[in-house]
């Protein structure tokens, strides 16, 4: 691996955290894109792009713990729930060929990237509400 | 409200693993337009929510060989440090140029995904 190739996956990989750290999602949205860049399949970037999310969260929820923005009882209750629609996902995914999959993925990207233009063009996006 | 939170937990579980994505982009205008939740504290209880579906998501995709812990290392530590510059930033900025940009990214990047 080059240095530019690391330089590259650092500066993202950071960018990824901000994100998730700002909009309180996990940095999946752009780990994905990173790794596929790397040379990893489509498949293959969203299995480790959810491993890559966990040191993301953990900081995160660290730090807004220290906020006093978590509600445990909610975040339990909808991370155990997911579980059930995360096995389902994998069973979806795998099935899926790799170029459908791929163009799902960039759906998903224009659709995020539409929302928070949207939300920029009001008076505040929604971080900034109490 | 428990109802409203399972239908909540099992769009972002699905989204979560489909995609490779945590689910806080389902979690968080969920908490906020189904439970009334104040915009920080949902993104707050979307980031402890998200641990637990990421790590059920590599757990199932481990299992079938598709995680790469090199990469994922790559870019997960130095993003553990980009989300406590985030969230702090969260707390005192309105954040509307940080908006902005990331939407310009995420667009290039779909552009780019659907081109290559």
């Amino acid at each position: 691996m080059s240095a530019s190739t690391v330089v590259f996956a650092v500066s993202l990989g950071f960018a990824a955290g901000l994100l998730a750290g700002f909009f309180g999602v996990g940095g999946g949205i752009l780990f994905v894109p990173t790794l596929v860049a790397l040379g990893l399949s489509q498949l293959d970037a969203e299995a480790t792009s959810l491993l890559a999310i966990l040191p993301t969260v953990a900081a995160g929820t660290w730090r807004q713990r220290h906020y006093g923005n978590v509600r445990w009882r909610t975040a339990l209750a909808l991370g155990v729930v997911s579980i059930a629609g995360a096995a389902a996902g994998v069973q979806i995914a795998t099935a899926l060929p790799e170029d459908v999959l791929r163009r799902f993925f960039a759906v998903l990207l224009l659709g995020v990237a539409a929302q928070l233009a949207w939300r920029s063009r009001r008076a505040a996006p929604y971080p900034s509400q109490p | 409200m428990a109802l409203k939170l399972l239908l909540i937990g099992l769009v972002a579980g699905l989204f979560s693993t489909v995609f490779g994505v945590g689910g806080g982009i389902v979690i968080v205008p969920l908490l906020i337009l189904l439970l009334g939740f104040g915009s920080k504290v949902a993104t707050g209880t979307s980031l402890a929510a998200i641990g637990i579906t990421a790590l059920a998501g590599t757990i199932l995709y481990a299992f079938e060989g598709h995680v790469d812990v090199a990469h994922a290392t790559l870019v997960g530590l130095p993003a553990a440090a980009g989300a406590i510059v985030g969230t702090g930033v969260q707390q005192r900025v309105s954040g509307r140029a940080l908006t902005l940009a990331f939407a310009g990214l995420l667009a290039s990047l779909a552009v780019w995904l659907l081109v290559a």
